[in-house]
């Protein structure tokens, strides 16, 4: 009897502690994956923390789940197994899919519906453009947008005897074609590697020459499109790139970029074509020579280039979280777009600022008279208003249309076909994949 | 004879395998069956649009001459890595055979590649090969002056991956047949020096017959490794490149199913692989095994 008193104080005490825990809320967590790794990781991170300290009602946590592939398969796993977060990072080319999913909460939406008026014309269009719908909504938030530039290798220029290029007029391929025989004759073994092939050479120079990719508009208005291509202008081009190989002025380096980028920083090539999200890691790798940035070449012909076209990747909002949630991914969302974040992250990571208030704060403080490098890109990506085949690519089972696209250039470059031919075969693979996505989607 | 084992209670021997047949319907026949009614599927990766479809994925398949081609591609890869590293691995065992001082320790030594993952054996061999930064493609370039270049040509890039998946099953077989080799009596082998035949001859007409049941084993073995655990090796080398000179069938299956999202192409490929190796195996117990040549 005698305990009883004490221990029932004892367990009323206890409970109160609890309960009151749980009345004093903890803030809401918010998932975030994304395939962000090493410096980038780190830059994330710092993002994430500035918005988990400025407020306590959210904390967002931010998850590496591998590369982009792994990122996108990880997400849609969790989705089917209902354990998804609420923010995943996909990259421009599973647009298409993320799309017509029927799991994402568009993000004109979200904002719409959590109370922010946000003035969507304040954002770079040509970031936007690549993921809104055919309205002009926007569906996912652009988070690391970057697009392909020239790199050069100054002092082998200079050895050969070759002025600089302009960072913001484009010399033309045929100029190109010349300053690579120039390298090649002044004892440099390559003249060019490129990157990312069907990106660089394919997407970009159709988008960069107005010429169609696809039909309906790049695919944007409707899922009954088909490939094109295998025109006259691409088959010319990839021709021209075959023919230089004869001469080392043009030579394959690899799929993706690895290749390519040893190759230059082994100085084997004077010219290398690759994302603007190469200049941190040739600031890092590249210790025995100067290099520089220029824009992509284009045709002669082609007096007015339109815009280059983006890659990388954007934020998908997921469905299925409650309305509590979503007030915070909104707050979140609105955090990356300010100023300040965007700033930081475009310094750190060299990929693009969403926003044009973001990109004018920049040139006013002097940003690109310190660091040219960067606006070679920014410009080369505004230089025009962006045209109904100029802003994007819109495509179900694009991962697989591009290694199909991989694997028929290839087949150039190792003399099995002809340009015409790997073209023509390309579009046929490519066709037979978009009408299986077209089906499924019926 | 074969052995049995007697138990007292009726229940007991089902209760002991329950966790394996727990663990083999959880991790073997549910994705099996998963796969085949994905197969006959056409799914958008979320789950969310589903249509049966009858057989049109493998429809599709057949009608591709790719694919076709894939096929083939997957049989002469996986007979040439089978063939590369049975033939070292029986040349090294035979070697290490007659090894007199410190025969643990070369033998251990000898083995260690087995423990290697097979991405990891392509990463180390992409450094010795990659045209770009690889030390002995540098140096096959530069002093015997062949073109060295599996990111442009099919053929070197189907060397290097035959190289690196051999490789380390070059380790298994040793053990394999070092064991193997100890069943064989020395006397018959004696005998056979002292009738007068030479090395090669005690070599093939008693090792190598004594040896059939570890052969056919390690065949089997083998074709079933370079069918399915070379995808490492595949991922990190070439992937299924260039111009999908080294796609076999079960990079394909992961490069549709995770990289494209195509899921019902992905799982009638699977379907395919699996009914495939199915095939291969039976058609070797009932042929092959015949030949093999069981110590009483």
């Amino acid at each position: 009897m005698k305990l009883r008193k004490p221990l029932l104080v004892f367990v009323i005490a206890v409970a109160t502690v609890f309960l009151a825990g749980q009345i004093m809320a903890a803030p809401v967590t918010i998932n975030w994956w994304h395939a962000m790794k090493g410096a980038r990781g780190d830059v994330v991170n710092t993002m994430i923390k500035a918005f988990n300290d400025s407020q306590s009602d959210y904390e967002v946590v931010g998850s590496y789940k591998g590369n982009y592939d792994e990122t996108v398969n990880a997400g849609v796993a969790a989705y089917r197994a209902k354990k998804h977060p609420h923010l995943l990072q996909s990259f421009e080319v599973g647009t298409q899919t993320m799309m017509l999913s029927g799991a994402i909460y568009p993000v004109y939406k979200l904002m719409k519906d959590a109370g922010y008026n946000i003035d969507w014309k304040g954002y770079l269009q040509p970031v936007l453009s690549y993921y809104m719908n055919a309205n002009g909504d926007l569906m996912s938030m652009p988070f690391n947008s970057s697009t392909p530039v020239m790199y050069y290798n100054v002092d082998l220029f200079t050895k050969a005897g070759l002025s600089m290029l302009d960072k913001f007029k484009p010399v033309t391929w045929d100029e190109l074609g010349e300053i690579t025989g120039t390298l090649v004759k002044s004892g440099v073994p390559g003249g060019m590697v490129t990157g990312w092939q069907s990106w660089t050479q394919v997407e970009n120079y159709s988008a960069i020459h107005n010429t169609a990719f696809a039909s309906r508009s790049n695919g944007y208005e409707g899922l009954d499109c088909e490939l094109l291509i295998n025109n006259d202008k691409v088959v010319k081009h990839i021709a021209m790139l075959k023919e230089w190989m004869n001469d080392k002025r043009f030579f394959y380096g690899g799929q993706k970029f690895q290749g390519p980028k040893a190759e230059f920083i082994a100085q084997n090539a004077g010219i290398y074509i690759d994302s603007i999200s190469a200049i941190a890691k040739l600031q890092k790798a590249v210790k025995d020579f100067k290099w520089d940035v220029a824009p992509l070449p284009v045709e002669s012909w082609m007096t007015e280039p339109q815009n280059s076209i983006i890659g990388g990747a954007s934020l998908w909002v997921f469905k299925g979280h409650k309305k509590t949630d979503y007030k915070g991914v909104a707050a979140f969302l609105k955090h990356l777009a300010k100023p300040e974040m965007q700033i930081y992250w475009h310094k750190n990571t060299g990929y693009f600022p969403i926003t044009l208030g973001a990109y004018d704060a920049l040139k006013k403080e002097g940003y690109y008279k310190e660091n040219p490098y960067q606006e070679v890109g920014i410009s080369q990506l505004t230089r025009k208003e962006p045209t109904k085949i100029s802003r994007g690519l819109r495509l179900g089972y694009f991962i697989q249309i591009r290694n199909i696209i991989n694997e028929e250039l290839e087949l150039v470059w190792n003399d099995t076909k002809t340009p015409q031919q790997a073209m023509d075969s390309a579009v046929k693979r490519s066709n037979a994949k978009l009408r299986e996505f077209e089906r499924t989607y019926k | 004879m074969i052995k049995r084992s007697i138990f007292s209670s009726r229940t007991l021997p089902y209760l002991l395998i329950l966790p394996q047949i727990a663990i083999t319907l959880t991790f073997f026949y549910w994705p099996a069956v998963q796969g085949l009614m994905q197969s006959v599927l056409l799914s958008d990766p979320f789950g969310q649009h589903s249509k049966f479809v009858w057989f049109d994925n493998f429809i599709t398949l057949f009608t591709d001459p790719l694919y076709l081609t894939s096929i083939v591609r997957t049989l002469l890869f996986s007979i040439a890595v089978a063939a590369t590293s049975i033939s070292l691995g029986l040349f090294i065992a035979t070697m290490a055979n007659r090894a007199l001082k410190a025969k643990a320790l070369i033998r251990t030594m000898l083995v260690w590649p087995y423990a290697v993952a097979p991405a990891i054996s392509g990463i180390l061999w992409l450094f010795l090969l990659h045209p770009s930064y690889g030390v002995v493609a540098i140096a096959i370039k530069r002093w015997f002056g062949i073109d060295w270049n599996p990111v442009l040509r099919g053929g070197d890039a189907m060397a290097m991956v035959i190289m690196a998946s051999a490789w380390k099953q070059i380790s298994y077989n040793f053990v394999f047949f070092v064991a193997g080799m100890q069943a064989i009596p020395k006397s018959l082998i004696e005998a056979a020096a002292i009738d007068g035949a030479g090395p090669f001859r005690r070599f093939w007409t008693i090792t190598v017959p004594l040896l059939s049941p570890t052969l056919f084993f390690v065949t089997v073995m083998n074709i079933i490794y370079s069918f399915f655990e070379t995808f490492g090796v595949i991922h990190t080398m070439t992937q299924g490149g260039p111009g999908g000179a080294t796609n076999i069938l079960v990079y394909k299956v992961y490069q549709d199913g995770f990289i494209g999202l195509n899921l019902g192409a992905s799982a009638s490929q699977s379907v395919v692989l699996m009914s495939l190796i199915i095939l291969i195996t039976a058609l070797q117990f009932k042929y092959v095994e015949r030949k093999v040549q069981y110590v009483g």
